[in-house]
């Protein structure tokens, strides 16, 4: 469904991500994990047209999509969500989704209807007519979770949807994400929260200081010693004797 | 809608297509035909400014437009009247797209943009008054003809309903960007030009769009007062009084809504009138009282008269929490 080949992006003279490559095959959940700083937000940007990467190229569904504007590649059914959230403020909650299901809906009491749908499924029937300002940070993911669902994707690229929420809502948001799989879409997700990431993700990647370094199930990457390196600094693996725990 | 809001849209109709065969003095009447014009002229701002959050400070550059092309078409090239209004309002969708083009395609947003559009405005001014077509420093003067087919109304009270006519479209424009898919996307590049692009929309074409409404609603209110006053010069028609009494109306109102640019453009010049009752026709004193009325209502009350109608009404939670700060 989404291929990535050689990917390059460099600022100045910082080389933010270098020669990165990676899969996700249709129907999976497959994970983007490394420690900040390593370039996934900026993976996630060229993969979603806001930013040309200056090589390589993003097959999605058979097609080069490589430096296509945003909306463009939002049409083609690839969505992203923003790490840090951007709601329409003075919009409400139902109004910031409906603009979501506008993509294919033109009525604009269907697109209406469509998001209070939407929001049910992330648990967000109680705030429709909330402001978006007036949310918490919980709310403003879930927000942004709908909003990028309402334009009815095939592949959402989830950027930390989980940060800063509690375990409860982790656990909610797990689920959530689970049903999206389950209804059919596909889903690259960049999460800090392991503990999501063991249960969710069939396959995970590791990036670091814009390399690709690592590939496999999540429990086999969190025991990797140059994985763990490059979360904990040069030596830790060896100092943790192999005695690594998978947790939140 | 509410069926409160469209009782109140239903009064305020009545009232206005009532109140001229009541108020029967010359004097108001023309004062309520100057005041709707700029209702209307500040509609136009509110579509682009209001609800699409791009705050042109050069809105003259429309409504210029909108009058020169209607005088110069009628004058110098002996078209019918109702043609050159039609070429009037194409003149200034014409310059919306131009300006829009430009300067959307750059990126250009917030006091860029504003600055843009305040440069295209005197460019226009300039050109106006040095062209041989355009009158250079003299203007044009419409010849009195008062036929209807002539967009010359031989009574005011005909004028009167026409601009009331343009406020109501006005208003049906605003209404109808609330309930339709364009007026979503307008509203959400407003709020976050990111996300909106995140979500499918292309900000490009959306901010281009509305500023070619806006650009021909202006310029409609262009060709409106070269027919009234049947005499425009460049800087009645290009000057930036034309662009600050396009915004304010609005900023008083409440921006981005139906009723914003109407009660603000009606409080301002019925303030406006009384200043001058008062204190005598100085030059300039309604440039002052605007510059006063402006800093006081950003200072406090930055949704304007409606969001401060809303929150006395409402009483949500919401509404105290906000004013809250305000009163701390």
């Amino acid at each position: 469904m989404l291929e990535l080949r050689g990917l390059t992006k460099r600022f100045g003279g910082l080389l933010a991500v270098n020669e990165a490559s990676l899969t996700v095959p249709e129907g999976r959940i497959v994970a983007l994990i490394g420690p900040n700083g390593a370039g996934k937000t900026t993976l996630f940007a060229m993969i979603s047209g806001f930013v040309t990467p200056d090589s390589g190229s993003v097959q999605f569904s058979g097609a080069d999509i490589t430096g296509l504007a945003p909306h463009a590649i939002c049409r083609r059914g690839l969505v992203r969500t923003f790490q840090i959230v951007q709601p329409f403020g003075a919009l409400t909650v139902r109004e910031n989704i409906a603009v979501g299901a506008h993509l294919h809906e033109a009525a604009r009491t269907t697109a209406l209807a469509r998001a209070a749908e939407i929001a049910a499924l992330v648990h967000m029937e109680q705030q429709l007519d909330a402001p978006a300002a007036s949310l918490t940070v919980a709310g403003r993911k879930r927000l942004e979770l709908a909003r990028a669902l309402a334009t009815r994707p095939k592949l959402l690229l989830l950027d930390e949807v989980m940060a800063g929420l509690n375990p409860t809502e982790i656990d909610e948001i797990v689920e959530a994400i689970r049903r999206i799989r389950d209804s059919g879409v596909t889903v690259l997700m960049i999460e800090h929260v392991m503990r999501a990431v063991v249960s969710l993700a069939e396959h995970a990647y590791v990036l670091n200081q814009g390399r690709i370094i690592a590939e496999g199930t999540p429990a086999a990457i969190a025991s990797m010693p140059h994985v763990v390196e490059a979360y904990l600094g040069h030596g830790a693996a060896l100092r943790m004797g192999g005695q690594i725990a998978v947790g939140a | 809608m509410s069926r409160t809001r469209l009782a109140t849209i239903a009064l305020a109709a009545i009232v206005a297509a009532a109140l001229p065969l009541v108020m029967r003095s010359d004097a108001w009447l023309s004062m309520a035909i100057t005041t709707l014009l700029f209702v209307f002229l500040g509609q136009s701002w509110n579509v682009l400014g209001g609800y699409g959050g791009q705050f042109s400070f050069g809105h003259a550059v429309f409504f210029g437009s909108g009058a020169y092309a209607t005088a110069v078409l009628q004058v110098k090239l002996g078209m019918p009247a109702i043609v050159a209004a039609f070429g009037g309002m194409a003149a200034g969708a014409f310059v919306g797209a131009f300006i829009g083009a430009l300067s959307f395609r750059y990126g250009l947003r917030g006091s860029y943009f504003a600055l843009v559009t305040l440069a295209f405005a005197e460019v226009f001014r300039i050109v106006a008054s040095s062209l041989g077509i355009t009158g250079a420093g003299f203007g044009i003067l419409i010849p009195l003809d008062a036929r209807a087919l002539n967009l010359q109304f031989p009574s005011r009270l005909a004028f009167y309903y026409v601009v009331l006519a343009l406020v109501g479209i006005g208003f049906a424009i605003s209404i109808g960007l609330e309930r339709s898919r364009f007026g979503a996307w307008l509203m959400a590049v407003r709020e976050n030009e990111d996300a909106a692009k995140a979500l499918g929309i292309d900000a490009f074409r959306v901010k281009l769009g509305a500023i070619i409404v806006s650009g021909a609603m202006a310029a409609t209110a262009g060709v409106f007062y070269a027919q009234y006053f049947l005499f425009i010069d460049s800087g009645i028609a290009f000057g930036p009084h034309v662009s600050v009494e396009a915004l304010l109306g609005p900023i008083i109102g409440g921006l981005g809504t139906a009723f914003g640019p109407i009660v603000g453009g009606i409080l301002l010049h019925t303030l406006g009138d009384l200043a001058k009752r008062v204190m005598g026709d100085a030059p300039g004193l309604s440039l002052v009282l605007y510059g006063v009325l402006l800093i006081v209502m950003l200072r406090f009350l930055p949704d304007g008269l409606n969001g401060l109608l809303r929150r006395l009404f409402a009483r949500s939670p919401h509404g105290v929490a906000k004013r809250m700060p305000a009163n701390a």
